[in-house]
């Protein structure tokens, strides 16, 4: 009966927002405005000249991370992160198969949902780009100098790996929650013993102040209700972690019902200070775990993957005056910190409202124990005691807010598929606009941090409908560019995205772009089977392995004619890129391997397998249009019977 | 079996790397030969711009507008004339050659210094040996002959050989004028 209500006052407030801000929801008049000429300018960028920021957007169900720039919208680049890529090869190749590895063994796909740079004092520093695997909970760190994922860590006890990757404002950590609860250990349970017995884990992951090297410090093992999203406090919150929860009635099963029955859930609110002082001091349980850390090393172009066995566990019952729980209306699900981390947003995902909570008079509610009973021994503050202000937004579905730097805040509304600007301290609305369709996430670059870079804001909506040329059921999510400079804010591009972008992490390009890396040095190149000198080519076997040490430049294989293989081998193919220029990649393709290409920059070595199953002379080539002779840039291998006594031969001309 | 030979590693280790220059959004991009980086092995333009062997060739590549073939992908081998063998031709060549109403006449001789190929010296070698022939840019084919004191392309002798990120530079001591041209 209660859920019949609820959804009775969904619709009937739903029918007023559409019948008063119906100009809003009408195309045309959205339109008009974007088609004037000053808003072409201003995501005009000419030929040959570069985008103010880059935007790293989350690939969603691809797996991987986009990089694109604004305010032009152009795509540059699909970084391959937790999704095999036959395109470079990623996942495939010898040498990266092991970023894949998992305790389940290699899982070859991942959804990817939160990135978020790296920071010092608060402040983008252009580092790294964090993201996390929701499937088969992994943290990633890509590095902005090669643009390539240079780590995966995989999270234990963890399952729906949603309230991630942020990260604290020194990089201190990287923060990983689970979104499902699970039993912690995995064990054998009905299902309906999920109340009291299940556990959600929160993972305070380190981050190397100089190779950016993850470990999972320690895990907090809280209350088995869903951890939805998070955010670091900053500035004067510095040293507090705020995680949105639903399902604080512990429902097994429908939750889009019996998730919903509570009035409030939590802001769970974690001294993470406290708690790495009390295991630094010894604190916590050590308990046995099997999960994988996989680490990408740029010299030897390898990747190796090593089974931990053990992970920190810390029971919040032990930590007294460390956790607290937030009230926090209607299944909040962003959970976003203004730049000054004063404020604390919940915005709850089934209320017209936001929830806006101050640091401050928590840390007095906290002094004074202003409580309200609590959960599982953790505090629940009181509402009205730790509430700054309710925002009276007049949307539907709030989920997410971004920051300016001039005191306003922008929060995106699903249902009523809008972004709405309004001001921090004050809480009244300044300005709306609708979206197209849908609004998920949105993004202002820098908006995690203390110091948001405020001209635009990027919404990434789920629906897409006939915002473009129709491309069949599946169309790509569509985004929307708003110039945020003025009081009102204006829509002024629209641009198509590729996956499900969950998230997305902006910064200005001056920050990065000076640092790219162009090529890879071969007299660096540390790979076991690299060839610095075409003379160095040879071709070995094993048993049945048969491995070719290969150079490439253009426009030719050396060695380009192999004999000797045989029906029955497996065939590695270790090929070094002899090229020393920037932008001179070469491909690799080998007829009927079981797997992808290569691509291989500059001055590094890939190896793929080939299992000839055919007797023959095969060819192979070079996939990427390199140079003027690109087509000559190909070879042979010739494929004998298993029972064949050729002896393997390589050359190159003849010779 | 294979027996590449050593690849001059002392000439590649010689080889200037190229120097910054004014990003792209500041200056006038007029094609390839503006980009740069502090990186990437010196193509075949920017080593001839730092040698000063080579005025000569630089200017006449301007002149025939052919600044951003030369830094292509290619890959290309250049013979390379210096400025001494410039010098040879007879008085007022040059300066007639690199008169606008001369451009394309200018671009053909160069192109038939340059050939869309990957040859180092001991691949010149190979293939005089085996009496094959160069396919130039210019659409005519060069002679390639083995002596006693070394590789001959077109009549001239190679000097010296440079690796540059797209290809090789061969100086030779004379300019190649094209047959019946």
């Amino acid at each position: 009966m209660k859920s019949i209500l609820k959804i009775m006052t969904l619709l009937f407030s739903a029918s007023v927002l559409l019948s008063s801000c119906g100009n809003n929801n009408g195309k045309s008049s959205g339109n008009n405005s974007a088609l004037n000429s000053s808003n072409a300018e201003k995501v005009y960028v000419a030929p040959g000249e570069y985008d103010e920021f880059y935007a790293f957007m989350s690939g969603g169900y691809s797996g991987n991370l986009t990089v694109y720039g604004l305010p032009s919208g152009r795509m540059f680049k699909e970084i391959p992160v937790f999704s095999q890529f036959p395109t470079t090869g990623y996942g495939y190749s010898e040498e990266t198969k092991p970023m894949l590895n998992t305790s389940f063994g290699m899982v070859p796909w991942d959804d990817s949902h939160h990135p978020d740079i790296s920071q010092t004092n608060g402040v983008l520093d252009g580092r790294w780009v964090f993201i996390n695997g929701n499937n088969t909970p992994r943290i990633a760190r890509i590095s902005l100098k090669t643009f390539e994922t240079e780590e995966i860590i995989e999270v234990p006890n963890s399952a729906g790996n949603h309230s991630s990757s942020f990260i604290t404002e020194n990089t201190e950590y990287v923060v990983a929650g689970t979104r499902f609860s699970v039993p912690v250990p995995q064990a054998d349970l009905p299902i309906n013993e999920y109340k009291g017995k299940f556990k959600g884990a929160l993972s305070f992951i380190s981050v190397d102040k100089e190779t950016g090297r993850m470990g999972i410090k320690f895990q907090i093992l809280m209350p088995g209700f869903n951890y939805d999203l998070s955010h670091p406090g900053r500035d004067k919150s510095h040293g507090w972690f705020f995680f949105t929860t639903y399902n604080t009635e512990e429902a097994n099963s429908l939750l889009e019902v019996n998730a919903s029955q509570n009035d409030k859930d939590f802001i769970a609110a974690i001294n993470w200070k406290k708690i790495e002082e009390y295991v630094n001091n010894g604190g916590g349980t050590k308990m046995p775990a099997n999960y994988a850390h996989n680490v990408y090393d740029e010299h030897t172009h390898t990747a190796t993957s090593t089974m931990e066995k053990e992970v920190l566990t810390v029971n919040p019952a032990d930590v007294p005056g460390a956790i607290y729980f937030l009230p926090t209306p209607k299944s909040p699900h962003g959970c976003d910190v203004t730049p000054t981390g004063e404020y604390i947003i919940g915005n709850g995902k089934l209320s017209a409202d936001l929830t806006v909570h101050s640091f401050s008079k928590m840390l007095d509610a906290i002094e004074n124990k202003k409580f309200d009973g609590d959960a599982y021994g953790i505090p629940i503050l009181k509402y009205e005691d730790i509430l700054a202000g309710v925002v009276k937004s007049g949307g539907l579905g709030p989920l997410h807010t971004e920051f300016d730097d001039k005191g306003n805040a922008y929060t995106t509304f699903f249902i009523s598929s809008e972004v709405v600007k309004w001001k921090i301290g004050t809480w009244e609305v300044i300005d709306r606009k609708p979206t197209y369709y849908s609004v998920g996430h949105l993004m202002i670059p820098g908006g995690n941090s203390r110091k948001p870079f405020g001209k635009y804001v990027v919404a990434m909506n789920k629906i897409t409908k006939d915002r473009y040329l129709p491309t069949g059921p599946e169309l790509e999510h569509s985004a929307q560019l708003y110039d945020i400079s003025g009081e009102k804010m204006e829509l002024i591009y629209d641009f198509p995205t590729h996956g499900e972008p969950h998230y997305a992490a902006g910064i200005p390009a001056d920050l990065i772009k000076g640092n790219s890396q162009k090529i890879y040095r071969l007299d660096e190149n540390k790979h076991p089977y690299a060839i610095t000198s075409p003379d160095q080519a040879k071709v070995t076997r094993n048993g049945n392995e048969v491995h070719i040490s290969m150079a490439m430049i253009r426009s030719h294989f050396t060695p380009d004619n192999i004999e000797g293989v045989k029906v029955g081998d497996k065939v590695y193919f270790h090929i070094t890129n002899h090229e020393q220029d920037f932008d001179v990649p070469h491909g690799f393709a080998m007829i009927g391997a079981n797997n992808s290409e290569l691509l291989i920059m500059p001055g590094q070595t890939k190896t793929l397998t080939w299992e000839p199953k055919q007797v023959g002379v095969w060819p192979f080539y070079c996939t990427d249009f390199c140079s003027a002779l690109h087509q000559e840039m190909q070879g042979y291998v010739r494929v004998s019977p298993a029972n064949s006594d050729i002896e393997l031969s390589w050359s190159l001309d003849g010779e | 079996m294979i027996s590449c030979k050593n690849e001059k590693q002392e000439s590649t280790e010689t080889t200037p790397v190229a120097t910054e220059q004014a990003s792209p959004e500041a200056s006038e991009n007029q094609g390839q030969a503006s980009v740069t980086d502090k990186v990437s092995d010196a193509n075949a333009l920017q080593v001839a711009q730092s040698l000063p062997d080579f005025s000569t060739l630089v200017t006449a590549i301007e002149a025939a507008g052919l600044e951003n073939s030369v830094v292509n992908a290619g890959p290309l081998t250049i013979f390379a004339p210096t400025n001494e063998a410039f010098g040879k031709l007879p008085e007022g060549t040059v300066e007639t050659l690199v008169k606008p109403e001369n451009k394309e006449k200018l671009a053909f001789i160069l192109k038939n210094h340059v050939a869309p190929a990957n040859y180092p010296d001991t691949q010149l070698e190979k293939d005089a040996k085996k009496g094959r022939k160069l396919y130039m840019a210019s659409g005519e084919y060069l002679e390639i002959v083995k002596k006693e004191d070394g590789i001959y392309v077109g009549g001239t002798k190679i000097l010296k050989t440079v690796k540059v990120s797209n290809g090789w530079i061969h100086v030779i001591g004379d300019v190649i004028v094209p047959k019946d041209k």
